[in-house]
């Protein structure tokens, strides 16, 4: 019995504040009930609602192409900037790796109050363009249907690029330096060494960085609900946002109880599936 | 004693016991339905305010801004003055934190004694259906509200029981201000266009393309919250639609439709304002404040808006700030989007109904619209008579007691549904953005009414 008794304070505040809610959601999911007075239950409808649900098959896509902003981008961006300074024994490293690591200690909201200054009309990105001479470029990136997506995207990108290179970085740098330098006797050159060296042997914490990202980019409700609220029209509407908006605006607390149960659903999936592959690399290699 | 292992299996198994027995044990909200009409009914007896005893009174508001919150201060030290039986223990938040917090209160057993709840749908007529707020309507016979205020002022705070009807029926608050939705303009602006002040939607059309041709952005327009541009939809669409037509679609009564003719043309128009940059390069990607920001700062000719932005606006541009109401509607009266500052409600469980009422009474009355005045709010009441000497503000306070007199009073759109706030801030700016037609953005405005009203 004593084992269990060690666990129990722990697990007593993880039902309390994380079991208990996610079951009351997925209980509220299962009502059609707008957040006070009389509820009716309605089973499975409003999952077979959201089947047809523009709006929320938006939300869900919009939040798939956050992850390309979010993670492959940060991953791409970040493995290169990795090798570079893993290779270049950059002078003040410890400087830039502030620098770079600096969005990820900023509270969300501050970030996100100050890009969507930088994207206003008169905002400092439009003032770049205009001194640059491009000044027919300039517009409101928020308010542009096609264009407030990947603006709030690139938000994303600066936020997750510090925090995927420290990641990588840490990894390279217990790399034994033998390896490279047998490579280099072998005449590898900085591509070859990359691809044979630095590139499998940081697949770790490659995938703990595709989970973490992968995790912010699809629960991404800060960013959203500062800078666009979720238009022009539903034009960069997510899952998170679509939760608030339906269970506060709305009041429509079962349907946004089941999208937030399909949201949760969903982020496992992915990242389960992500952790199997990395898992079966690291263990194949 | 040892004890066997749990496997993952059967922990599993338990959770999902636990899970389905929490499930099958308690429904959300309330089991059964609260009798809609518990509050209503039985006339309270008239009893003197002074003769209740100690009593300490919770009133939940949102008037934190300058001049409505110092009004309130001297009315509350006035009314326990005049009532030293009576403490008032007031609490003020923003308005979006008051309308996320009262939806909560009012289901528990904890509740203020007076609240501040806004008129539309999404919120009064919710509580009304829910059987949450009580019905004034005795008290107004009681200190004669109904003479104190203007019907279409009422009118707004009057749901049927059952909260199918909005507009009609059984009283829920009582405002305090009055606000109205118009035109701003630069003075300096038409009389470098050699303009008046356009007596018509035609003029005024006719000005707006002439500004164009001048190189003035026409109008100014910061649309990035979807809320702002219901201000300016609203006061068009008087110019298409009967004004009764519009009050039937923004208090989401049966009977009207957004598909009709001159809703297209409205909605087309508004389109056209979008599209061909009347508002500017990106009305979608502005702000509200700062774009009036940039109007007091010289852009744009005339900024379409609320009252609520004079006092800061003419902080900036003094006399060159003026203020019309939009020319007549399509029926040739005054009609504009407007209406009351939110009003103050007594929920259903409220410890004090008789003291709430009185405070109501007395933040309401003839004298507390001077006070109002005085502090430099729009008091909903004798609002010419206590408009000052010159200034935008003499504009406001006579266009909106020509319009609440004489005129219609628009509701908020909205005000029709519990959803029609997003449905229509989000159609709007599909519309501005040229995201889509004026055609599907009006079925889409059609579905959300019918859906209500229908079902």
């Amino acid at each position: 019995m004593t084992p269990y008794l060690y666990v129990l304070p722990a697990f007593l505040v993880y039902g309390l504040f994380l079991l208990y809610p996610l079951i009351r959601a997925g209980q509220f999911s299962l009502y059609d009930w707008p957040g006070f007075g009389p509820s009716e239950f309605v089973g499975p409808g409003n999952y077979v609602d959201l089947l047809g649900d523009r709006r929320f098959r938006d939300a869900v896509g919009h939040a798939l192409t956050l992850i390309v902003f979010y993670s492959i981008l940060p991953l791409v961006v970040g493995l290169v900037l990795a090798a570079i300074l893993r290779r270049g024994r950059v002078r003040g490293l410890g400087f830039f790796r502030v620098v770079i690591f600096m969005p990820q200690v900023i509270a969300l909201v501050v970030v996100a109050v100050a890009w969507h200054q930088i994207y206003s009309p008169t905002g400092l990105l439009n003032d770049v363009l205009r001194a640059l001479g491009l000044g027919e470029l300039a517009r409101g990136w928020l308010g542009d249907p096609n264009l407030a997506l990947p603006a709030v995207g690139m938000i994303g990108f600066w936020l997750s690029t510090g925090l995927v290179m420290l990641l990588l970085l840490a990894g390279m740098g217990r790399i034994p330096n033998d390896l490279y330098e047998a490579a280099r006797l072998d005449g590898a050159g900085p591509v070859r060494e990359f691809f044979a060296i630095s590139l499998p042997s940081v697949k770790a914490e490659i995938t703990t960085a595709l989970v973490l990202t992968i995790i912010a980019a699809l629960k991404t409700f800060d960013l959203v609900y500062v800078t666009t609220s979720g238009g022009p029209g539903t034009a960069t509407t997510v899952p998170s946002y679509e939760v608030y908006n339906r269970a506060f605006n709305l009041k429509e607390v079962g349907s946004a109880s089941a999208v937030a149960i399909v949201l949760t659903v969903l982020v496992f999936g992915i990242n389960v599936v992500i952790s199997r592959i990395g898992e079966e690399r690291v263990v194949g290699r | 004693m040892k004890l066997h292992p749990i496997t993952r299996r059967r922990l599993l198994l338990g959770a999902g016991l636990a899970g389905a027995a929490v499930v099958s044990a308690c429904a959300p909200g309330e089991s059964v339905p609260s009798a809609s009409g518990s509050a209503t009914g039985a006339a309270p007896e008239v009893t003197d305010p002074a003769e209740l005893g100690d009593v300490e009174l919770v009133v939940w508001d949102q008037e934190v801004r300058g001049s409505q919150n110092d009004a309130l201060v001297a009315l509350i030290a006035a009314f326990e003055e005049k009532y030293p039986n009576i403490t008032v223990n007031r609490t003020s938040q923003s308005f979006d934190d008051l309308k996320a917090q009262v939806s909560l209160a009012l289901s528990g057993n904890d509740v203020p004694d007076v609240v501040q709840v806004n008129n539309a749908r999404g919120d009064m007529g919710q509580f009304v259906k829910a059987g949450q707020l009580v019905d004034l309507t005795p008290y107004a016979a009681q200190y004669g509200w109904e003479d104190r205020f203007p019907a279409s002022v009422l009118s707004k705070v009057r749901y049927s029981g059952d909260a199918t009807t909005f507009g009609e029926g059984n009283l829920y608050g009582l405002p305090q201000t009055g606000e109205i939705v118009g035109l701003f303009y630069s003075q300096k602006k038409l009389d470098a266009l050699g303009a008046e002040a356009p007596a018509t939607w035609e003029d005024y059309l006719a000005l707006l393309d002439e500004a164009k041709a001048a190189g003035e952005q026409p109008m100014v327009l910061g649309n990035i919250e979807k809320w702002p541009a219901l201000h300016v939809f609203g006061p068009l669409q008087a110019h298409y639609v009967e004004p009764e037509t519009i009050v039937q679609l923004g208090m989401g009564n049966a009977g009207a439709t957004w598909t009709d003719e001159a809703n297209v043309a409205a909605m087309e128009q508004f389109a056209t304002w979008g599209t061909e940059g009347y508002f500017g390069t990106s009305p979608n990607g502005l702000d509200y404040d700062p774009a009036w920001t940039e109007f007091t700062q010289g852009t744009g000719v005339f900024l379409p808006g609320g009252s609520w932005l004079a006092t800061d606006m003419e902080a900036v541009m003094g006399e060159d700030l003026r203020f019309m109401p939009p020319p007549p509607a399509v029926d040739g009266k005054l009609a504009t989007t407007g209406g009351t500052g939110i009003p103050f409600s007594i929920p259903a469980k409220a410890k004090n109904v008789a003291a709430a009422a009185a405070y109501i009474d007395f933040i309401t009355s003839e004298e507390a619209m001077q006070i109002i005045a005085d502090n430099g709010g729009m008091p909903v009441l004798r609002t010419a008579e206590l408009a000052p000497e010159s200034g935008v503000q003499k504009d406001i306070y006579e266009a909106f007691d020509t319009v609440s007199q004489e005129g219609t009073l628009l509701p908020y759109l909205d005000y029709a549904t519990p959803t029609f706030s997003d449905t229509a801030g989000t159609g709007l700016q599909e519309v501005l953005g040229g995201q889509k037609s004026a055609q599907d953005v009006l079925a889409d405005f059609e579905a959300d009414y019918q859906a209500f009203v229908g079902g």
